[in-house]
């Protein structure tokens, strides 16, 4: 038991600290691709370090609300890593919380990050808010559709079964509802995290911005922990592609060689994915904000397929 | 065309009382007009030769005959022929008849004049504050020889009068003039119904320098510094349009090789700012990849229009009486090489976006400013161009070379982001076509002559085709080599309220790209 909770530790602690350098890298990538040279890697680090040594600035006008919303964040960021296999499939607190939980501990962090935006009083909060909660409101059926998608074949919603069910499919990537499933979650993943072609997370216009200007009037240790969770947010949303959809690698028991694999594997993984999302970001433009629902209705069209394929093809 | 003797010989026979009727130049008519006339005069030339006034300004004259003058340049349509009108103000009796009514870009100027010299147009509809902010007592009109700017300057507290707009569901959002990325202040304020803007107000003239004061307390020596920072992406054509007004003044003709080598550093400078502009307005969709290499190919240029003229954004090239920097031959062939590699990696990356349909999605069919609206408001310049107005200032009354360099003027009429997107990228083919022609005819011989002493008190006017538009300089000699009165009018002055229509019924995210592929300035406008 003893080192399962260690194991869970380590596993917390891969997303808490890997999740900055996982935005490095993708901002380096694009760099990268558009030519630049880019900032290093670890830039993101020292930005939260810069930000905790800076003093808070805070609106006369917010309320709690404002100052517990970046805890908030943390936490359910935090907590969710608990729930999700990273490394192994152990994960003790895999009983507590299956993949419904997990949704719904992002979407709080949603609902609180859009009061919030809302708290300060200040017109770019308010926007940003409404168009979250706008987004949130059409990816959220996604989400479910595409998991149930895959929970259904699995049989079961924990995470932690369905990734031992997965990985003894030899042929789990021709499954026809498995791609759909993945191109949905994909698509749903880049408008939770506000990547493009959604948000834009490196633009300086305020009257674009959906994530970033919610955020606009943190400061100090408050912009850090909400930069931070943004971070784990992206993390946890990447591994959960590549390891409910790819599952191979993760590691099946707590052996030591197992695990060191599963880290290796996950690095890979996690790669592979961030340089599609850099890719994307520079290949695509921003769509319309109007255009958003058009591209949430198709992905969760892809993920309504998904599940009726399951009917027919499982 | 317009025969400017028979325009004489119709102004003096019409019920107008003008005097003073003579052709100043081949394309300029000078006449004095009596101030109840103002309104009569601007309706005829309207009526007969569709003229319309580009440049209204006053001039305070009253140590010389009592009054203020006031002034207007008429453009006649379809000709390359002005009409200059001047009018008296007594300054016991401030008040001049109002164009507001007939143009709005009239009534724009009559504020101007209203806030800068306390004269007072007459039935004005709308005289709010336009340079002047509530931190200027009411009293204070700068321009004025004799205004006494007051020790401090304290926000009055009254809030400018906004339009204010309302209904179920309509809430504003105001942004500025602080803004989030490195761009000049300018307040803006929309009136929204969700995300659909349905009305927008903006405030601008949070960086008035007083540079038309600055011009009269200096030597006309230093004129064409000065000129060269009114708006720092217009180096050139600002300090062109007030060379070309000084040469004017004093009669004075430049050298051939001078006149080349203007269209050159003119061609730059559009150029350099066309492919930034490229980039940039598809860098406000989120497609950065277009600029950073469009931020790549503008460095190349000013690095090269280091290595030409010492200066990256080509300040210090010209003079009164000609240019101040000469080009060798090994610098004509880095010219020919380091452009022509800009321009063919510029056409890839255009080729790139082009081919991106997302991207093309945004730009098509957003921030669409009509013909009629256009027309209406004398948008001028790139933006008039990309709203199907056929005009540009370099085929139309050529200066410098532009007479010996005929060239094709790109017009489209869509009038939305992706015509002003598109106009850049053909306007940047012909200024690299300009540019060959010119150093390829480039004449041998002085680049400079000397420019006899002015004429005081007399008056005259510079206009050139900068990468945004027609920039007008009207320049006054005064005393011992002084300036008595520099009037400038940048295109952004004109175009701004542009941007007010071509937003309208499109959705907040969308403005800062309408915005961008104006393009306008903010010092230009904020002088």
């Amino acid at each position: 038991m003893l080192v399962e909770v260690i194991i869970e530790f380590v596993q917390t602690l891969a997303v808490a600290l890997g999740a900055p350098l996982l935005v490095g890298f993708v901002r380096k990538m694009k760099a990268r691709l558009q030519g630049r040279r880019g900032a290093p890697v670890v830039q993101p680090y020292r930005d939260l370090r810069k930000w905790l040594a800076k003093d808070v600035v805070l609106s006369e006008n917010t309320s709690w609300i404002f100052r517990f919303t970046p805890y908030l964040l943390v936490a359910t960021m935090l907590l969710s890593a608990l729930i999700v296999p990273v490394l192994t499939t152990h994960t003790p607190l895999g009983f507590m919380g299956n993949i419904i939980v997990l949704m719904y501990l992002f979407l709080l962090g949603t609902f609180f990050l859009a009061l919030a935006g809302l708290d300060a009083g200040s017109a770019f909060g308010g926007m940003g808010s409404s168009r979250a909660m706008a987004i949130a409101a059409l990816a959220e059926p996604t989400v479910m559709i595409a998991i149930f998608a895959i929970a259904l074949r699995a049989g079961t919603t924990r995470l932690d079964h369905i990734i031992v069910h997965y990985s003894a499919d030899g042929l789990l990537v021709l499954n026809p509802g498995h791609l759909l499933a993945f191109v949905a979650f994909f698509i749903v993943a880049l408008a939770e995290t506000g990547r493009l072609p959604v948000d834009n997370p490196a633009t300086h216009l305020e009257l674009t911005m959906i994530h970033e200007a919610m955020v606009l009037e943190y400061s100090g240790r408050y912009l850090a922990l909400i930069e931070w969770a943004a971070a784990m947010k992206l993390f946890l949303f990447l591994t959960l592609l590549a390891n409910l959809f790819f599952p191979w690698g993760v590691a099946p028991s707590l052996a030591p060689a197992a695990l060191v694999v599963a880290l290796v594997v996950l690095v890979a993984k996690l790669s592979v994915l961030a340089t599609g999302v850099a890719l994307l970001e520079t290949a695509l433009a921003k769509l319309r904000l109007f255009r958003v629902p058009e591209l949430l209705s198709g992905s969760f069209l892809m993920a309504l397929l998904a599940v009726v394929s399951f009917f027919f093809v499982a | 065309m317009v025969d400017l003797n028979e325009l004489v010989h119709n102004l003096s026979t019409a019920p107008l009382d003008l005097t003073a009727i003579a052709v100043q130049s081949p394309r300029e008519v000078r006449v004095d007009v009596p101030l109840p006339q103002i309104p009569g005069l601007a309706d005829y030339l309207r009526e007969h030769f569709r003229a319309r006034p580009e440049l209204i300004w006053a001039e305070d004259t009253r140590a010389v005959h009592d009054d203020f003058t006031l002034r207007y340049i008429f453009e006649l349509e379809g000709a390359d022929a002005f009409v200059t009108a001047s009018a008296a103000v007594p300054a016991s009796a401030p008040t001049f008849p109002s164009l507001a009514t007939r143009w709005y870009l009239a009534s724009r100027f009559e504020r101007e004049i209203h806030d800068l010299f306390g004269l007072v147009p007459a039935d004005h509809p709308d005289l709010r504050g336009l340079p002047r902010h509530q931190f200027w007592p009411v009293d204070y009109h700068p321009l004025r020889k004799d205004a006494d700017p007051p020790a401090t300057f304290e926000d009055s507290g009254t809030p400018f009068p906004f339009r204010y707009v309302e209904g179920e569901g309509i809430y504003e959002i105001t942004v500025g003039p602080v803004h989030a990325g490195i761009i000049e202040p300018g307040h803006f304020r929309f009136s929204v119904e969700g995300e659909t803007i349905i009305n927008l107000e903006s405030r601008l003239y949070f960086v008035h320098k007083g540079i038309e004061k600055l011009f009269e307390t200096m030597p006309y020596s230093m004129g064409v510094q000065l000129a060269e920072r009114i708006s720092g992406d217009s180096s050139v054509a600002h300090a062109m349009a007030f060379c070309q007004a000084m040469e004017s003044l004093a009669g004075a003709a430049i050298p051939p090789r001078a006149a080349y080598l203007r269209v050159v550093w003119l061609e730059l400078e559009r150029l350099y700012n066309h492919i930034a502009d490229v980039g940039a307005i598809c860098t406000d969709t989120g497609f950065a990849l277009a600029n950073a290499h469009a931020l790549r190919l503008r460095e190349d240029l000013l690095r090269l229009h280091a290595r030409l003229v010492g200066h990256r954004l080509l300040r210090g090239t010209l003079a009164v009486g000609g240019v101040a920097c000469d080009l060798t031959d090994d610098q004509i062939a880095d010219l020919r090489t380091t452009v022509a590699a800009v321009l063919s990696d510029f056409n890839e990356v255009v080729e790139i976006a082009r081919n991106n349909g997302l991207l093309l999605d945004r730009l098509h069919g957003t921030g669409r400013l009509t013909e009629a609206t256009a027309r209406e408001l004398q948008i001028v310049g790139l933006a008039a161009r990309a709203s199907g107005i056929n005009a540009d200032t370099r085929r139309d009354h050529p200066f410098a070379a532009y007479e010996n360099l005929p060239l094709r003027v790109p017009v489209f009429t869509e009038g939305d982001v992706w015509a002003r997107w598109a106009a850049r990228v053909e306007e940047a083919q012909v200024s690299y076509d300009l540019i060959l022609r010119a150093v390829e005819g480039l004449p041998y011989g002085k680049i400079a002559e000397p420019v006899a002493e002015l004429p005081e008190g007399a008056g005259a006017f510079g206009l050139v085709e900068g990468w945004r538009g027609p920039i007008w300089h009207w320049v006054v000699a005064g005393k011992h080599n002084s300036l008595a009165r520099v009037k400038i009018k940048d295109p952004s002055f004109a175009n701004w309220p542009g941007l007010h229509y071509a937003i309208l019924k499109n959705i907040v995210p969308d403005f800062p790209l309408v915005n961008k592929s104006f393009n306008l300035s903010y010092a230009g406008n904020d002088l």
